[in-house]
């Protein structure tokens, strides 16, 4: 090691032998100069120097998806990165529209405040709003072994509980708005990766220090900092080797657009959980609705084979009947809330019935599997992770995508503030902030869903008594929901 | 799900690398041989004795309030005697005086500079309070753009600057900035970090020099002059304050952050990180050389500048951040401006001068040296 501290003070500087560097022993912990990072594909040590230089941006963001979009968006409107280079690099193709189809695509979203906040502060939004998009102030979340229920309801406070919008409408504004942007932010569709190359983070001679991105199409980009922002099977999280803890849920989401047998005052979100999975009714108009039916890998195959009309009785009775109830817990429901009744005299709720469905629109039945992860960091030296390469939930809380958002208003305040002074913007000192922040929130919330998850996954008479009781009493205590409202809003 | 990540504790930063150069070194080593190079006599004071003639401060964390120490410094770096340019830097010491096994290890620490959670993790960490405190002042008089190029047009001088900590930040923020270090490794680090960095090759330039040097070539070249964690290493801040006034721009700032000399220094900053928990190893520090606010203030006025802020810092070894205190009392932060109007003052005895402030009427007088 010392042949080598003698080469650091030499004139130039070379590197001695065929894979051996400088290696400036640096007694770190093992994800901050991880040789973890470079495996077999790094035995180049010297990188590739020869990049022409004008291929550094600051920012590099991987993946075109509602995350990476919006924080694409919301780094190129920041006044402290003015001047800086900043990448989005998709995949696939531009998508733009101007006026919706007609058709309601089946891939929704419920967008919360906290996430509608976000996309006013791009500027999408509006767009959005001129697109298309469905307020609601109601949920219903009920049982299907019992009859406890519970309400949150916006209604009297005036504002919204939450929007349902369209996968598609909301890419669409957030590029179009990124249009706007093109003088800040740079974008290349269809511009897939191959392969990623980390930095050394020790001061070895001749070696890059930034982050190299190789695409599909041979060219090499550098950037000070990469954002992986590529989904739950991310590249970006892969290739840094950033371990995951993750699990499969043997569930699988049914997902189509509903016609409703009558127009209605449709501003009512719906969610009963049967014992194979909950099965969720979201407001898109108010003669459509979209169906998200979480279920077994097996039911879920089955219920894409059906007829329409079979399929539309499944979903109906799946709503409307009791056959899971018991005369046990029944019993004891019906009294505890006659108690509870007498305690809290403003905390029950009766029981409404969504509304039933008559057909199903052409062609937007499809499945896909569930499942939950979570990347145990956030952050690397140079690397981020945001959306769902960081986080993964069960639908079932119309979380995933406002998670993603949070991320990228927590990302983007905390780059703009190292801007300004002056920082590295790969530096982990702050990105590590962005961690701590984000997983102070985000882990609660994934525990709270999978927690919810597995909690109604069952009839065992036992457990459906307790979470029978639980949600009566959770019904009864007004501020109690709204503590729990408030913190799915942010 | 580790939680663990959510909070991470800061390591006791130098611990590790303090007691693997003690080993190698033996506290020997932190003793400069006397005499070699120094003027004995000079007309600027005594030499301190001994132990302040450290070489090797490279690291240095103490706990609570207290910082890690600059590069490797000379103890005579500031002396600028009238009589002759004898002066001693560190780059002539290390070819003459220092071991060349010795310069190896301290290039071996040298190059942990730039390790943000290794035996710097400190002073990286102090960056959230200088940048923002040098920029902001800096913004009050030079407008700047936004985004990279708020400090454009101005030409900053980072005395004592290291690995090039605080350099590159004010750089990236679009100042022309020029570090200067004593040390020629130091440079090379900090040459070497920021040369593969485009945006900071053209703002950013390096000279293994002292101040004195620099003085002699450069008058009122600079916006700005930073002495971070400077001062306490210095012999004759006196001097090193003329040079600085040299060097500046009339109405240019000069920001000096450095530790106090109180009884609480002295508990925490020799006795606790020194003696009791070993952080730093015996000697590091001359609790004599520490400056109170109003000792530096009152040398500063009587060289030519105006104070015109002081705050306290405050670093939680917890975890390894710093903030602002309202107390003085260990580490704190200093503005000053260099007067505008009059001539400066000479390097020696001169009649006593009157200078019309920046900030009002000041009576000056010339302190006897």
């Amino acid at each position: 090691m010392f042949t080598g501290m003698l080469c650091l003070t030499k004139a130039k500087w070379i590197l001695k032998g065929g894979g051996r560097y400088v290696s400036v022993s640096c007694q770190n912990p093992a994800r901050h100069l991880s040789t973890g990072f470079s495996k077999a594909r790094d035995a180049n040590p010297g990188g590739e120097p020869n990049v022409n230089e004008s291929q550094l941006y600051d920012v590099i963001i991987s993946g075109g998806g509602m995350v990476g979009t919006a924080m694409a968006c919301s780094l190129g409107l920041d006044p402290n990165l003015e001047g800086k280079r900043i990448l989005l690099l998709e995949a696939g193709n531009k998508k733009m529209i101007d006026k919706v189809p007609e058709a309601y695509s089946t891939r929704v979203s419920s967008i919360s405040p906290g996430s509608e906040n976000l996309l006013s502060a791009v500027g999408a939004w509006n767009r959005i709003v001129k697109l298309r998009y469905k307020p609601y102030q109601r949920m219903q979340v009920w049982d299907a072994c019992s009859d406890a229920l519970i309400t949150f309801d916006n209604q009297d406070l005036g504002n919204e509980m939450a929007y349902i919008v369209e996968n598609d409408v909301v890419v669409s504004s957030l590029t179009a708005q990124l249009e706007s942007l093109a003088g800040q932010v740079e974008v290349r569709y269809r511009s897939k990766v191959a392969k990623y190359s980390w930095p050394r983070p020790c001061l070895v001679a001749e070696a890059v220090p930034w982050v190299q991105v190789t695409l599909a199409s041979g060219q090499t980009l550098q950037t000070r900092l990469l954002i992986g922002a590529d989904g739950p099977n991310s590249m970006v999280r892969g290739e840094a080797g950033i371990p995951t803890v993750k699990w499969n849920y043997d569930q699988s989401a049914v997902v189509a657009v509903l016609r409703l047998s009558e127009s209605t005052e449709n501003n009512v979100a719906w969610q009963r959980f049967l014992p194979k999975g909950p099965i969720a009714m979201l407001p898109l108009s108010d003669t459509h609705s979209s169906l998200v039916w979480s279920t077994s890998h097996r039911h879920a195959g089955e219920l894409l084979e059906l007829d329409e009309e079979t399929f539309v009785d499944a979903i109906n009775s799946a709503f409307w009947s009791n056959e899971n109830h018991s005369e046990m817990i029944e019993t004891a429901g019906s009294l505890f809330r006659t108690a509870l009744s007498l305690l809290m005299p403003t905390g029950s709720s009766a029981r409404q019935l969504p509304p039933s469905v008559a057909g199903i629109e052409p062609k937007s039945r499809v499945m896909f599997p569930l499942g939950m992860g979570h990347a145990s960091e956030y952050v690397r030296h140079r690397v981020a992770l945001i959306g769902d390469a960081a986080h993964r939930v069960h639908p079932l809380a119309g979380q995933g995508v406002n998670l993603g958002f949070g991320d990228v208003a927590c990302l983007t305040k905390i780059l703009s503030q190292a801007a300004f002074d002056g920082k590295d913007l790969g530096a982990i000192q702050h990105l590590l902030e962005y961690e701590t922040d984000r997983q102070r929130h985000n882990l609660p919330m994934m525990a709270a869903i999978d927690l919810m998850k597995r909690l109604y996954s069952t009839n065992a008479a036992p457990v459906v008594l307790l979470r029978t009781l639980g949600l009566q009493a959770t019904n009864a205590v007004p501020p109690l929901k709204e503590q729990i409202m408030a913190f799915a809003s942010k | 799900m580790r939680p663990g990540s959510c909070f991470r504790p800061v390591r006791p930063v130098a611990g590790h690398a303090t007691a693997m150069l003690r080993k190698a070194l033996g506290s020997s080593a932190f003793r400069l041989p006397l005499g070699v190079g120094l003027q004995r006599g000079s007309v600027l004071g005594a030499i301190f004795p001994g132990s302040s003639a450290c070489a090797c401060r490279v690291h240095g964390l103490q706990p609570d309030g207290a910082r890690p120490h600059g590069p490797v410094r000379t103890a005579g770096s500031s002396v600028c005697s009238v009589s002759s340019v004898h002066h001693y830097s560190a780059g002539s010491s290390s070819r003459t005086t220092l071991d060349p096994s010795e310069t190896k290890k301290f290039q071996a620490l040298s190059s942990r500079w730039w390790d943000e959670r290794g035996a710097f993790a400190a002073l990286h960490s102090m960056n959230s309070l200088r940048v923002p405190f040098v920029r902001d002042s800096l913004l009050k008089v030079h407008q700047g753009l936004q985004g990279g190029r708020l400090l454009s047009g101005t030409r900053i001088l980072d005395v004592g600057c290291g690995g090039g900590l605080l350099s590159e930040p004010l750089a990236r923020l679009g100042a022309d900035v020029m570090g200067v270090d004593p040390v020629e490794d130091n440079v090379r680090i900090a040459e070497l970090h920021s040369s593969s960095d485009p945006t900071l090759r053209e703002r950013l330039q390096y000279r293994a020099c002292t101040i004195e040097e620099l003085s002699s070539e450069e008058t009122e070249a600079f916006d700005a002059i930073v002495a971070s964690e400077v001062v306490e290493h210095l012999l004759d801040v006196d001097v090193f304050i003329q040079c600085c006034h040299q060097v500046l721009k009339p109405g240019g700032l000069l920001f000096i952050t450095t530790i106090n000399k109180t009884k609480l220094s002295y508990v925490l900053g020799i006795v606790v990180a020194e003696h009791l928990l070993h952080i730093v190893p015996p000697g590091t520090h001359t609790w004599e050389k520490f400056i109170s606010p109003v000792d530096l203030e009152r040398m500063l006025e009587s060289n030519g500048f105006c104070v015109e802020s002081i705050q306290g810092m405050l670093f939680n070894p917890l975890s390894g951040a710093w903030s602002w205190a309202e107390s003085t009392a260990l580490n704190y932060a200093l503005c000053a401006v260099k007067g505008r109007g009059g001539q400066p003052p000479g390097p020696t005895h001169g009649p006593e001068q009157q200078l019309a402030h920046h900030g009002g009427a000041v009576d000056q007088e010339r302190r006897e040296s």
